[in-house]
């Protein structure tokens, strides 16, 4: 590992001292921190799965419900059934922290519900009802579905951001500062053991 | 903060969320929903967006992962999942630890 290029004195050697304090006591706190939230990740990780498990198989059923709902309407006429949605749903949108990584946390504000289904129960088969019905039932959790996962995916950036500095740490700063210090001392003695020869070869001069 | 949703996709597999209140855009191809995407993005907090769109645009949606929002979620379209969900937990838990805790092969 290359040596810092520094002068090789007391002054130096001084500073170099309080970085690797520094850098030692950051390693290990960041290396903490990795833990942690390697951690988290996991538990949050098995959620997500077990969410978009559940969330596949639910719109998967409800939207095959659908098709065959719609099979039996006319095309134009479903399309305009469906073109003036009666409720509307939105969302409240906060932030969380997960180890102060900010992240995205959701909830559905509850929807003002105008009277049901947006067409007239001429127009489509009551299949469609309940897949309308289902879907939104499952809006929610489709929020959190997507609350988990883009936590999941903020979560990995960060996990790997953080072990680049831990390893930036380990295997190059810290080293480098060893390295230089023990190169200064080395130094320093040298000079020293200079200064005590010079100072015998005068005395036996004298 | 009120947010708004959004469902991308073609447009047999959107129709019923948009019964439901979602605001849908239909896109035929992946171009015309990155194009919608990259307009939704400002006004609308979370946006739905169908597996078989989502594929395609994994390099563009990767730019809405350092931020919070908006959320972007692919789900399933009408012709059921594709896998794609597990690929990208998979990519995600790869890149966080290293190993596979979930799936095991």
């Amino acid at each position: 590992m290359a040596r810092l290029n520094v002068n090789p004195t007391r002054m130096e050697l001084k500073k170099l001292k309080a970085r690797l304090d520094t850098a030692v006591r950051g390693h290990k706190l960041l290396k903490d921190k990795s833990d942690e939230m390697i951690r988290r990740f996991s538990v949050i990780i098995k959620e997500n799965k077990r969410l978009r498990d559940e969330v596949e198989k639910e719109l998967g059923e409800t939207l095959k419900q659908f098709s065959v709902a719609r099979s039996v309407t006319p095309a134009y006429q479903a399309e305009t059934a469906f073109a003036m949605p009666s409720v509307a749903v939105s969302a409240e949108c906060g932030t969380g922290s997960v180890m102060g990584v900010e992240v995205p946390a959701l909830s559905v504000n509850q929807t003002k519900r105008a009277e049901g289904l947006p067409y007239a129960f001429s127009e489509m088969t009551g299949e469609a009802d309940y897949s309308v019905e289902r879907a939104g039932a499952l809006i929610p959790k489709m929020l959190k579905l997507a609350e988990v996962e883009k936590t999941v995916r903020m979560l990995a950036v960060e996990i790997e951001r953080n072990k680049r500095r831990v390893n930036a740490l380990e295997y190059v700063m810290i080293p480098q500062l060893e390295e230089t210090i023990k190169y200064i001392k080395s130094k320093l003695d040298e000079n020293e053991r200079a200064a005590v020869i010079r100072l015998m070869k005068v005395k036996n001069k004298i | 903060m009120q947010g708004k949703m959004a469902i991308v996709g073609d447009g047999e597999s959107i129709t019923v969320f948009k019964a439901a209140g979602v605001t849908a855009f239909p896109a035929e191809n992946a171009e015309a929903a990155r194009e919608i995407i990259r307009k939704a993005a400002r006004e609308y907090k979370i946006i739905f967006l169908t597996e078989e769109l989502a594929r395609p645009l994994q390099t563009f949606l990767k730019r809405f992962d350092e931020e919070p929002y908006p959320v972007i979620l692919s789900i399933p379209s009408k012709n059921g999942a594709t896998g794609y969900g597990d690929e990208l937990l998979k990519s995600a838990m790869e890149r966080a630890l290293g190993v596979d805790i979930l799936f095991n092969n």
